[in-house]
């Protein structure tokens, strides 16, 4: 049984790299690229061997409606396969860009704790174990994000932290609403019981929890705490927050709440609807006229999970496996952007545009795969980004919604648009420079080229064959309400 | 009734204040007020009118009693905010050493 080790294994390292690294940080490294190495072997693993099916843990021997149950299922592997992919690239991202800001194991131990709080979220099968692996995953985000000590990442960091409490509360005082309506907190238990209880009460418990997690995913009117945070962060940092935090703690979990536990109601898919479209539209239009790379990466990361909320509340089987594949590919190309605005910073210090210049001669890797990212996230055919918004654009227009699906053409158009301004000023300026204060070492390169690769080889998930293996089995699960509840209340009840 | 909508009321507190105050450390008292405001009401959804404690002993066997999970629950939330507080103080703090104030309006790096 593998699953309660995704969250030991980043909590153990966690704490071993506190007791043992001392002053060497050799040692943490070391600590925690094991950890994370065996994590994404083990979710590959899982993933590979898991034929469809739905594997429950019960801790310490206590079944579902009493004890906490972990749960197994093709959506909670996929996302263990990002979290823990993305996480190993940003580890061998961090090793340089971290030793050039201090020498310290405390960020490697915040690091895992920020991964075990993400795995738990995923894995856990219960709503307020849920709520607690998010708050273990966001205090070290709020610790991480301060970490380079400067007076505007204090400024972020509080920010992140304040909107974090806001949010944590209405979603406590959703899970009071749902466990007095419903009497448990195993979320099947909840979504059997969930059609008996008054449809009003129903009502305001989905409105909290759209709430509560819509500010934890940044949609559109939750936005304010995100383009602060992410862009102060380290760069590392800022992929991880960007590529799979909002997704661990925002996307995730309101696809199996809404889907899994609600059952898909109407009139919060509208709602999903009409805020995926706005985040799209409004996100790019902040983007397009920062000058700071980071911020408008991060104004992006908005208006990409924009194209997810669209994709969920279509609530076609089309419109899923839009959203769910999006879902993978924002997280390749964002965390590579974040990179190479990383990689950009460390060479020359700087992260505005207008200070940039020509960089495809000094930097290769850097600014070859950034075109690449750049070319993914605007939607150029053969990249990921391309088939994905393809995706969400068809179902929309099948679904009956051509508006939303015009929203989303518009939407790819102006990030195209903002994205040719990273490039033409960003990697193809004017400037020439000659002394650079440091260069990207191998690992560096390596994470980046990896996922550079990775972002053309995921566009071939969308081939019949390969779709049936990964991408299909994942939108079964979100929409197939009852096989969940069969699945995990099946030997309890 | 009345208890919910007071404890409503108290969730709104935190809220306004959250919202409208400018001083650092007046924004974190809100965030602990609504993170009171949660905690009360799921101490008040596990409440039940003349009922005993939640402990099976001799002199109250039988008797209806009031539900022990939410008071399990609200110990947890209670650290969790006490970590959530404990940083946002720390972070405040710090604030406090780059800008020599608590006043949100005038810690103007991020814009836009």
């Amino acid at each position: 049984m593998i699953l309660p080790y995704f969250v030991i294994l980043p909590l153990l390292a966690a704490f071993l790299i506190t007791l043992l690294a001392g002053k060497k940080d050799d040692w943490a490294i070391t600590l925690a690229f094991m950890a994370l190495i065996s994590l994404l072997v083990l979710s590959i693993f899982g993933f590979v061997t898991m034929h469809e099916e739905t594997v429950v843990y019960s801790m310490s021997g206590w079944d579902a409606p009493i004890g906490i149950c972990l749960v197994q299922d093709a959506l909670s592997l996929f996302m263990l396969v990002m979290i823990n992919l993305i996480a190993l690239t940003s580890l061998c991202f961090s090793i340089q860009y971290i030793r050039h800001l201090s020498q310290d194991w405390k960020y490697y131990a915040l690091f895992m704790l920020l991964i075990a709080g993400m795995n738990g979220v995923v894995v856990t099968g219960d709503l307020f174990n849920l709520y607690v692996f998010m708050e273990i995953a966001l205090i070290s985000a709020f610790a991480l994000v301060a970490y380079g000590c400067r007076a505007e990442e204090y400024e972020a960091s509080f920010k992140y932290a304040v909107m974090g409490g806001l949010s944590s509360s209405i979603i406590l005082i959703g899970i009071a609403f749902t466990y007095s309506a419903t009497s448990s907190l195993t979320l099947a238990r909840i979504a059997e019981v969930l059609p008996t209880v008054d449809p009003r009460l129903v009502l305001w418990i989905g409105a909290l929890f759209l709430a509560g997690f819509g500010l934890k995913a940044a949609s559109m009117p939750f936005h304010a705490w995100l383009p602060d945070a992410h862009s102060s962060a380290p760069a590392p940092i800022s992929s991880m927050l960007s590529g799979v935090l909002i997704k661990a703690l925002g996307v995730y979990v309101l696809f199996r709440l809404f889907f899994n536990v609600f059952g898909a109601p109407a009139i919060f898919m509208q709602l999903l609807l009409v805020l995926g479209a706005l985040s799209i539209v409004l996100g790019v239009f902040l983007a397009i006229g920062q000058w700071d790379l980071k911020r408008l990466l991060a104004y992006h990361s908005i208006s990409q999970i924009g194209y997810i909320l669209l994709g969920m509340g279509l609530a076609t089987p089309l419109g899923i496996l839009g959203a769910v594949f999006h879902l993978l590919n924002h997280a390749l190309f964002k965390s590579l952007l974040f990179y190479n605005a990383g990689a950009v910073e460390m060479v020359l210090g700087t992260r505005n545009l207008r200070k940039m210049g020509k960089l495809a001669k000094l930097l290769p890797v850097t600014s070859g795969t950034s075109m690449v990212a750049s070319l993914s996230i605007s939607g150029i055919p053969p990249f990921n980004g391309f088939f994905s918004k393809l995706i969400i654009i068809i179902a929309a227009i099948q679904a009956g919604h051509p508006i939303f699906a015009f929203w989303a053409v518009l939407g790819s158009l102006l990030t195209l648009a903002s994205f040719m301004k990273v490039q033409r000023y960003g990697f193809y300026g004017e400037i020439e420079h000659k002394t650079p204060i440091m260069m990207p070492g191998n690992l560096v390169r390596f994470a980046m080229l990896t996922l550079a690769v990775l972002c053309v080889l995921s566009s071939l998930m969308v081939l019949p064959g390969i779709r049936e293996l990964t991408l299909d089995p994942v939108v079964d699960v979100i929409l197939n309400k009852t096989g969940y509840i069969r699945m995990v209340c099946g030997r309890a009840l | 009734m009345i208890l919910y909508v007071l404890c409503f009321a108290l969730f709104l507190v935190g809220v306004y204040g959250l919202l409208t105050k400018r001083d650092l450390i007046k924004i974190i008292l809100s965030t602990a007020i609504m993170g009171y405001a949660a905690n009360l009401f799921l101490v008040l959804f596990g409440y039940r009118h003349d009922a005993t404690f939640p402990i099976l002993t001799e002199a109250n066997a039988g008797q209806p009693m009031v539900d022990p999970l939410p008071q399990a629950l609200v110990l947890t939330s209670i650290v969790i905010e006490l970590g959530i507080t404990a940083l946002l103080v720390a972070l405040a703090i710090r604030l406090y050493q780059k800008y020599a104030t608590f006043d949100i309006t005038k810690m103007r790096s991020l814009k836009g």
